[in-house]
């Protein structure tokens, strides 16, 4: 079936090692989406027509454009209009931060606007100033709301991530290629079981993530 | 830009967008069948089928189209089940939208408050007739914004064929470029083709969603 080269050599630990890459490259970006999509989620929710036209166009070209094309034109377009020669994990970072920026975004407005109104009246009420409303009663009710989220965000780019082979990161299912190359002669079948396992690396690596988003969510919904 | 080099990548570019969009859609009619099914399965818990089905909505729904489509066309061929690669792609796309389109039709079924199922007995309706004119279109009206993500995720995810060598918008781009070295008229090309397809769905999409949101009861 193809399995057994797996244990031959290092083969394992070098598959492992390009899911690490893939783990690194989306690590990254997401961290590097969250902080810039609170920052623009925060300022989508001031209603500013500039900020509001501006945002609206770029959460679309994020909506509509593949992150395939998004890499092809960082990588290969970069390079040709403006004369950088960016590197192709700097591109793919570039490029995930770009549109998890856009869902981060979009989540923190959607908590943003889900808060009453009346959250914010109840406080003033009951004596606080603004700044003792936003750190008692807001903050905590928004980080409740976007911890689940930002943790499925992790997931969906870890999966998105596995798109970088096609601008020539050597990453998971790059490493089964050259795995499975190498070793034609000796297991022609190797193709299914390292697409197997590359298949079960990335369940093992998501699974458990989208499984405590899920779970905070059903904790803190109420 | 050179507008000669586009008048001239056009046709190639058109047949391309006519094989995504065609494989496009075949995958997402499977996926909204598998889709649909799943649901009602998982919704009236079919003893065995329900758990089949929960393996396999959370192995689809976390792993990526890139991994399955390399499995399906290159790792299934070697014990003995060799697809097309028009025929890989769609059925991996289906796949892949199914468990998608599965949990989002399950929520909205879940979405339908218990009350709604107690009056409509307490009125004397059948089983049948409360499911098909009381939950279902409630169900349906509470998926739809969850469904229109759906399809314009799959629409995007149809990009990934190229690594199957499908000769998609991807794969031609690719193609040319490396070619003929016209990156800037390729690349812009590829935009303006993605754009013209996945747009309409974007804003088609948009305005069903508000068309349906106030056939929700209570508004």
């Amino acid at each position: 079936m193809g399995f057994e080269v797996l244990l031959k050599g290092n083969n394992m630990l070098r598959l492992l090692g390009g899911l690490g890459v893939a783990m690194y490259i989306s690590l990254i970006s997401v961290a590097i989406s969250i902080v810039l999509g609170i920052i623009l989620g925060a300022l989508m929710t001031l209603k500013n027509p500039v900020i509001n036209a501006i945002s609206r166009v770029y959460l679309e070209i994020v909506r509509i454009m593949p992150q395939m094309v998004l890499l092809f034109i960082v990588y290969f377009g970069a390079t040709k209009v403006l004369g950088i020669n960016l590197s192709a994990e700097i591109s793919a970072i570039i490029v995930f931060s770009f549109w998890g920026t856009a869902e981060m975004s979009d989540l923190v407005r959607g908590a943003l606007s889900g808060i009453d109104k009346i959250q914010y009246e109840s406080s003033m009420a009951l004596g606080m100033n603004t700044r003792q409303t936003y750190f008692h009663v807001i903050i905590p009710q928004i980080i409740r709301r976007l911890i689940p989220l930002s943790i499925n965000l992790i997931t969906r780019m870890i999966k998105t991530t596995s798109l970088v082979m096609m601008i020539g990161i050597v990453e998971v299912l790059k490493v089964g290629q050259q795995i499975i190359e190498a070793n034609r002669k000796s297991s022609p079948n190797a193709a299914f079981g390292i697409f197997a396992t590359i298949f079960l690396l990335y369940f093992i690596a998501c699974y458990p993530i989208s499984c405590l988003s899920k779970y905070l969510e059903k904790k803190w919904e109420k | 830009m050179n507008f000669e080099v586009i008048r001239d990548y056009l046709p190639l570019y058109f047949k391309a967008f006519l094989l995504t969009i065609k494989i496009g859609w075949i995958g997402i009619a499977l996926s909204l069948g598998i889709g649909v099914i799943s649901a009602f399965i998982l919704h009236f818990k079919i003893p065995v089928l329900s758990a089949i089905v929960k393996v396999y909505v959370e192995l689809f729904r976390n792993t990526p189209l890139l991994v399955q489509l390399f499995f399906v066309y290159f790792g299934l061929p070697k014990i003995g089940i060799s697809i097309s690669a028009e025929a890989c792609g769609a059925i991996g796309l289906g796949l892949l939208g199914g468990s998608y389109m599965t949990e989002s039709f399950r929520s909205g079924l879940d979405a339908v408050p218990l009350s709604q199922t107690e009056s409509s007995l307490a009125l004397g309706m059948t089983k049948g007739r409360l499911f098909t004119s009381v939950i279902l279109p409630q169900a349906f009206t509470l998926s739809v914004p969850a469904v229109v993500a759906n399809l314009i995720f799959l629409l995007k995810e149809t990009s990934v064929f190229s690594a199957i060598s499908l000769m998609d918008l991807m794969f031609t781009a690719k193609d040319l470029i490396g070619l003929y070295y016209n990156t800037t008229e390729c690349l812009v090309m590829l935009v303006v083709f993605y754009v013209i397809m996945l747009l309409p769905v974007s804003i088609l999409g948009s305005f069903v969603e508000k068309k349906t949101r106030f056939k929700m009861f209570g508004n």
